[in-house]
């Protein structure tokens, strides 16, 4: 760990007043300064952000500056790789700092599958730019004009002359301290031109993995280091009433933070840190929270205002209750997922220490800036004395957000004039943090005899509005999204409210061809709008052996079925293909599945694979059989060993097909693979035995069940039948 | 430990992985879960791998132990490493070493396994990323010994 260092962070300096040069040497800097937020869309009101910049120092080295954090997307590469394409460089020449908060361009956050369209962008143009500047001072050098220019590694050199007379990139810039601001006019490399871009790499940083010499935010530790806890309450909702720390502090070593609701423990050694968490004597105040059986009724009863980006959708074209009415074929049908847990592989880690009146925190964080921001705020200090810095992190998907662990160990840290790491326990991370929200979409939707959709109702609760809007085409169509109170701690999860949202959307979907006897694929492609999506989902039907057979359900032979699903979020496009056996004794095996997916031009194409075969089997388990159980503010399996998540044997064989796109702009692959799993598998299962499952998880003990009364909405465990009788819709449709 | 004698007090219970982690400095072992579900916490003990967090340090003492740290030969790396190293079956990397660990351990009782004794060995091992079928494949080619000859000085 390199020694803090004070000073005011470059993203609150101007462009031209940042002390790059004294921080990193002599030498050429091209800035691109970030955006101000428009009036609508994520950020708005908040400072500018985003941008990007690159150093060029007499090393010959380049060294880029982002605000995005890498949590295991493999972004690290890839945007080094669009630095090394602009500038000709190789890959071991760029050295990418990513959200360290006192010299990275600020950003919201890393979510929402913006590295790549975001900071991607703005790194290919900032190294184009930098490339022009370092070509015009080579031509000045060499006395030839820049089209007579021929650049490679890190070398400037006139055409046909090479090897006498080349310049490298460090010579071009020794003695220099030259800022400039890229100009509108640049060009970065078309994708269709790339050399290093969009090839085969090894991850940046594997040889550290592979040895386990890189150090996570839970495996570091400063001199002198403390080991802290939080206390937490029993419950959701519960509030502390009182507090008697008389035992902890007579513990010797221990030191203790009690401010307001935050209550906190540090010791020399972790052992010492858990007793006396467990000497902490407080008292709650519980709140009235429901039942798990109660909850989706609870959330009809408990809408809330909702968040402006996560929740607000209203969409409404031509009149839908005029075209339900009158629609010769009309299908009504609710679909739900349960809570889900992000499950890390690492927990939530902090490691807080002052050197006078300034923070350092290294922290394992999706959003160092707002940590940063709300640190400062929350301990009374400027943004300049709080230091956020994101080490290598064991994983976010949406979950790593640690301001509170932070400021708990920024507090103990004060409190001790010592550094202080708190590591959450696995139990800490599914209690304490956040889940994907439970979520229930009624649908209802209305065709011609020939299938032809005309009318699209889409109401869902609680989920979010990510891919809320259909890609089909539909003449009338009402898209509303109600946010509701949650009984338990809900927020951002890696493909938001895309998973349910198209889970209830394709399986409706497949209810309607199914009804209309129509092929699913065929049926799909009918509607779809986007061209690139229904390009997808040829390729996939085609790897996949689809063929229109236009043919009842098990027609793939006893007890075996196959179902497909499309999706389209954040710029990425993906169809799932699923084949399912469902032998006598109901136990459901996933045999084969099938992802293809599309977003724009492929960066770095080792590393979309892992993201969209690793999306697909984390979906699996949010599919088949993960879900928080919960009664009234607790949860109840918050461990491993209670909460199932997808392993080797869980995962079936994967064919992923990739669509280089290098005509259209690259996107994030992070997220839209995951959307698509669930709907296929539901659909390959009644494909395979008539049953039609509508709620996530779809086989919570691995079997199906023998009829969809039993699949049909429940809620994420045992509801109390009554109220399933009540939310359930019959299977198949009714008639007008 | 990886060749050395340390000496360890046993005034305090404790696991394997937290005298590791906290007293040892050894840090490739990783905490996951704490109770033996992860397998991020696998190192070898007497050349098999254990869950590192689910062994009381005192059923250690005097036995032979080989962390991630302590895995490469005379600056060669292990084949299930460097098999690791060529095909980045990882994306976050938390879970690797556990991986590594388990696939060595795997290996060097079965140094031809199938598919399926591969996926057998290691369900004990975690990957929330999902690089479980990377980690065959490089479990496999490592068996196979198809790495790359001049990667494997490092």
């Amino acid at each position: 760990m390199s020694a803090p260092r004070s000073g005011v962070p470059f993203d609150l300096a101007a462009p031209n007043e940042r002390p790059y040069f004294d921080r990193f040497g002599d030498g050429l800097v091209v800035v691109l300064p970030g955006r101000r937020p428009g009036r609508e869309g994520w950020g708005r009101g908040g400072p500018p952000h985003g941008g990007a910049w690159i150093h060029i120092g007499a090393d010959g080295k380049a060294r880029a500056f982002i605000g995005k954090v890498e949590v295991g997307q493999g972004t690290r590469t890839a945007l080094s790789l669009l630095v090394s394409e602009e500038l000709r460089l190789p890959l071991d020449a760029v050295e990418l700092t990513m959200g360290d908060t006192d010299v990275c361009p600020w950003d919201m956050g890393t979510f929402g599958s913006r590295s790549m369209p975001d900071a991607g962008e703005h790194l290919r143009t900032t190294g184009a730019a930098a490339r022009a500047v370092l070509l015009e001072i080579a031509a000045s050098r060499l006395e030839a004009a820049v089209p007579d220019l021929d650049y490679q590694d890190g070398r400037v050199w006139v055409k046909g002359t090479e090897s006498s007379r080349s310049l490298g990139y460090g010579e071009l810039v020794r003695g220099l301290r030259r800022v400039e601001v890229v100009p509108s006019s640049t060009h970065p490399v078309p994708p269709t031109e790339w050399t290093r871009a969009g090839r085969p790499t090894v991850n940046l940083g594997a040889l550290e993995t592979v040895t386990g010499a890189r150090k996570y935010a839970s495996d570091l530790r400063l001199p002198g280091l403390l080991h802290g806890r939080l206390l937490f309450p029993p419950s959701y909702g519960a509030t502390l009433v009182s507090v008697d720390l008389s035992r902890v502090r007579s513990m010797r070593g221990v030191v203790s933070v009690h401010d307001g609701d935050l209550v906190a423990v540090a010791a020399p050694d972790p052992l010492t840190a858990a007793a006396a968490l467990r000497a902490v004597r407080a008292k709650w105040r519980t709140t009235d929270q429901p039942a798990e059986g109660e909850i989706v009724s609870y959330l009809r009863r408990h809408p809330a205002e909702g968040e402006e980006f996560w929740d607000v959708i209203h969409h409404s074209v031509g009149n839908v209750a005029a075209a339900l009415s009158s629609a010769p074929v009309t299908l009504n049908a609710t679909y739900s997922t349960a809570y889900i847990a992000h499950v890390p592989m690492e927990t939530h880690a902090a490691l807080a220490s002052w050197e006078g009146d300034r923070l350092t925190i290294w922290l394992g964080s999706q959003t160092p800036f707002p940590a940063r921001d709300g640190l400062a705020e929350a301990l009374g200090l400027t943004p300049s004395n709080v230091h956020v810095i994101i080490p290598p992190i064991g994983a976010g998907f949406g979950g790593k957000h640690a301001e509170t662990l932070a400021l708990g160990a920024a507090r103990l840290a004060k409190a001790s004039g010592r550094p202080v790491r708190i590591v959450y326990t696995r139990e800490e991370e599914f209690t304490q943090t956040h889940f994907r929200p439970m979520a229930v979409v009624d649908i209802r939707s209305g065709a011609k005899e020939n299938g032809e959709l005309v009318a699209w109702q889409f109401q869902i609760l609680n989920a979010g509005s990510a891919a809320a809007r259909t890609p089909y085409r539909a003449p009338a169509q009402k898209v509303d999204n109600q946010p509701a109170e949650s009984p338990l701690p809900q927020g951002p999860y890696r493909a938001l409210a895309a998973v349910a949202n198209n889970f209830a959307r394709e399986s409706h979907m497949d209810e309607l061809a199914s009804r209309c006897g129509i092929d699913p694929v065929g049926y799909r492609l009918r509607h779809l709008e986007d061209d690139r999506l229904s390009a997808v989902l040829r390729a996939v039907a085609d790897r996949a052996g689809w063929a229109d057979r236009g043919s009842p359900p098990g027609s793939m032979g006893p007890g075996r079925g196959r179902g497909i699903a499309v999706g389209m979020e954040k710029g990425g496009r993906v169809a799932t293909f699923a084949e399912v056996e469902v032998p006598a004794n109901r136990r459901l095996s996933v045999v084969r599945i099938v992802t293809g997916f599309e977003c724009g031009a492929i960066v770095h194409p080792s590393g979309l694979r892992s993201q969209v075969e690793g999306g697909t089997i984390m979906a699996l388990g949010g599919a088949l059989f993960e879900a928080i159980h919960f009664d009234r503010g607790r949860v109840l399996n918050p461990r491993l060993s209670q909460y199932r998540v997808p392993r080797f044997r869980d995962t079936p064989p994967i064919e992923v097909v990739l669509l280089d796109r290098r005509d259209l702009p690259s996107q994030g692959g992070g997220e839209a693979p995951l959307m698509a799993v669930a709907p296929a598998i539901a659909n390959a299962i009644y494909d395979a035995t008539g049953v039609r499952l509508r709620a996530l998880p779809l086989v919570p003990n691995g079997t199906v069940p023998e009829s969809d009364r039993e699949g049909a909405l429940r809620s994420p465990s045992k509801g109390p039948p009554s109220q399933a009788r009540a939310l359930r819709r019959p299977r198949g449709t009714s008639r007008a | 430990m990886n060749g050395v004698a340390h000496p360890i007090s046993l005034d305090r219970d404790r696991s394997l992985l937290y005298v590791l982690r906290e007293e040892l400095g050894l840090t490739g072992a990783k905490y996951g879960c704490g109770e033996g579900e992860c397998g991020a916490c696998k190192v070898l003990l007497e050349g098999l791998a254990v869950r590192a967090c689910a062994i009381p340090v005192s059923e250690a003492l005097g036995r032979s132990i080989v962390t991630i740290e302590g895995l490469a030969q005379g600056g060669r790396l292990h084949p299930v490493q460097q098999a690791f190293l060529e095909l980045c079956p990882f994306q976050c990397g938390f879970c690797t070493p556990g991986m590594i660990m388990a696939g060595a351990s795997l290996l060097s009782q079965n140094p031809n396994p199938t598919e399926e004794e591969v996926r057998t060995a290691m369900d004990g091992n975690i990957c929330r990323c999902g690089g479980y079928l990377r980690v065959v494949e490089a479990i496999l080619r490592a068996a196979q010994g198809t790495l790359r000859p001049e990667a494997r000085s490092r």
